[in-house]
């Protein structure tokens, strides 16, 4: 007999996400008040491991498909087979991490089970059998609560809002394997190619996160080589900035966000802005230098735990925010600053 | 070709938004075209100008919900539709997603749809990838180019968490348009012009020859976000490598590192 809870784990090239393992916390968080223990879902080919992974942390049934036609995520074959196991079984609850992947197959299986889907949800739960959902809308100035009459209860759940439990590798559990639904002929579309961005820590899933803004070009003992026009001249100056936040990024361990104003002025690439129109992101820990914070930056990182900003603007809306402010330049507070909390953190 | 585009009408991405005795309200903030929307604009204008064709722009709303459309007519688009039945407020995604299929294959012969990644107001970013699958058509999300296009097939850039994709796919298909497509296009004059005097037909429920599509998805409450009290601790000292010192024992003191 299958559990209620269902986790989809969520894998790229053979490795689960982490916010994976937080799924299988946020179903154990409400199996407690529903029954029953969860069942971790693992498609893909090679994904034996994860499989054992799921459950040390806490699945005590995993259903797993290994085939060729699962080994890059595409919609169609991954739903198709999500859609005919839930149909089968009829789980009650089906969690996913909020990435490309789980969005796309929590719609798709949505309106393949005639249930609906609850989106990026930070908390969860039961009331008389049913879960009540909560998740921030308008890019998180308003919180709504939320709840799906149909079963499945179909949800994504925002990375880092739930936590990841600690593995156990003495934990083990039933392992169900099943077979696609989808011939590779049945699919129509093929994955041709793929490169890595060299971006280094995702965003959404990084503990801290170093922003720079539209100040990491006003460097005034910066000299730009002569032969570049002058929209060329301040992006160089804004790379020479993103340098020194880059810097400090590596000794934190930190992913490198940006402000939509040093995105839309070339300075760095769309896959960095934090904001409204960029990534939604909660770190434990944001340092934003030289945003000034637009309401829709602010709107993208405001849960953030601790928020630390440095801008030569006194006035700036960031500092609202801010836990600890330095009204300086940038470009002279940053070296220092890198080099004393590499100093504290012994490297 | 022809294709679909399909846009929503959302406050403003700079309106302070907030619950007033339990009502969502944004104030005087203008209501604009979702700002996503307006790439997918752009990717269906650009594709009809490689291919030929033509481009029909779709939003379902409220009755006098058509500043968005306006826009869409006004970058370029060749017809507007605006999908509004009183039986459809209070919709959920899986609802909406059958609506707009609906509406698509009213439109009929349809080879790409056309969607922004997500909308501003609700943020989910599932009716793309929905309504593809009520159509039975592939879904191809998050396309930041499209190297090759063809009355049967499209090759397209994708951007995923890991880096980028290059996906291939029958057509018709449904694809959602991220900003690395390219700038979206200023409406001209003369498209203002245009736009301002369009008659924008409204498609009900009848129309579209369907029921209005059960909700699961309930509201049941919206809050304003719990205060973050914090006090903010200006760090002043004796030039920069002093504030750098006292700004580095203030985070190691809180622990987040």
């Amino acid at each position: 007999m299958a559990n209620k809870i269902w986790v989809y784990i969520d894998q790229f090239k053979g490795q689960a996400l982490p916010s994976s393992w937080e799924g299988i916390g946020a179903g154990l968080s409400v199996a407690g008040e529903l029954g029953g223990g969860v069942t971790a879902l693992v498609f893909g080919e090679g994904v034996g491991g994860i499989a054992q992974e799921a459950f040390q942390y806490g699945a005590d049934e995993v259903i797993v498909a290994d085939d060729a036609t699962l080994a890059d995520y595409r919609s169609e074959p991954y739903t198709a087979l999500l859609s005919k196991l839930a149909a089968e079984q009829s789980p009650e609850v089906i969690l996913f991490p909020t990435t490309t992947r789980g969005r796309e197959l929590a719609g798709m299986s949505a309106v393949d089970l005639e249930s609906g889907v609850l989106v990026d949800i930070t908390a969860l739960e039961v009331q008389d059998g049913t879960v009540l959902a909560t998740r921030p809308v308008y890019a998180g100035k308003l919180l709504a609560k939320v709840q799906c009459s149909a079963k499945p209860q179909i949800i994504t759940l925002r990375g880092r809002a739930f936590a990841k439990p600690e593995a156990d590798e003495s934990l083990s559990g039933t392992l169900t394997k099943v077979d696609p639904v989808l011939a590779e002929d049945d699919i129509a579309v093929k994955v041709m190619d793929y490169t890595t961005t060299e971006a280094g820590v995702s965003l959404t899933d990084a503990a801290v996160i170093v922003s720079g803004g539209r100040g990491v070009s006003n460097n005034p003992n910066l000299d730009a080589p002569g032969d570049l026009s002058e929209e060329e001249q301040e992006v160089w100056r804004a790379q020479q900035g993103f340098a020194l936040v880059n810097d400090l990024a590596g000794v934190l361990g930190a992913a490198v966000g940006a402000s939509r104003a040093a995105v839309d002025a070339g300075y760095i690439p769309y896959v960095n802005q934090v904001g409204q129109t960029g990534k939604v992101v909660s770190p434990d820990f944001y340092i934003a230098c030289g945003i000034s914070g637009a309401i829709q930056h602010l709107a993208g990182m405001r849960t953030s735990k601790l928020i630390v900003a440095i801008n030569k603007d006194a006035d700036a809306p960031i500092f609202k925010l801010a836990r600890f402010g330095v009204v300086g330049d940038l470009f002279d507070i940053l070296p220092p600053l890198t080099e004393a909390l590499r100093g504290k953190l012994d490297q | 070709m022809k294709i679909v585009v399909c846009v929503k009408q959302v406050p403003d991405t700079a309106a302070q938004v907030v619950v007033e005795d339990g009502q969502v309200s944004w104030g005087d903030a203008p209501l604009v075209i979702n700002p996503w929307d307006e790439y997918a604009v752009e990717a269906a204008l650009q594709t009809v100008l490689d291919q030929g064709g033509s481009t029909k722009v779709i939003s379902m709303g409220k009755a006098d919900e058509t500043e968005a459309l306006k826009h869409a007519l006004a970058m370029g688009c060749n017809e507007a539709a605006l999908v509004s039945d009183p039986a459809l407020a209070g919709s959920d995604n899986v609802a909406v997603a059958k609506v707009l299929a609906a509406a698509i294959q009213k439109v009929g012969d349809v080879d790409l749809v056309f969607f922004g990644k997500q909308a501003v107001d609700s943020d989910t970013g599932t009716l793309p990838s929905m309504v593809a699958r009520v159509l039975g058509w592939p879904a191809i999300t998050l396309v930041s180019a499209i190297p090759e296009l063809s009355e049967e097939a499209i090759k397209a850039e994708r951007a995923i968490e890991e880096g980028r994709q290059v996906i291939e796919s029958k057509l018709p298909a449904v694809v959602s348009v991220i900003k690395d497509y390219g700038e979206p296009r200023y409406p001209s004059f003369m498209g203002i012009r245009k736009a301002a005097r369009a008659e924008i037909p409204v498609w009900d429920l009848g129309e579209l020859g369907i029921e209005a599509p059960a909700s699961a998805i309930s509201w049941p409450e919206m809050m304003n976000p719990p205060k973050e009290e914090v006090t903010t601790e200006i760090v002043e000292g004796d030039g920069p490598q002093d504030i750098a010192e006292k700004l580095a024992d203030k985070i190691m003191a809180e622990k987040v590192l």
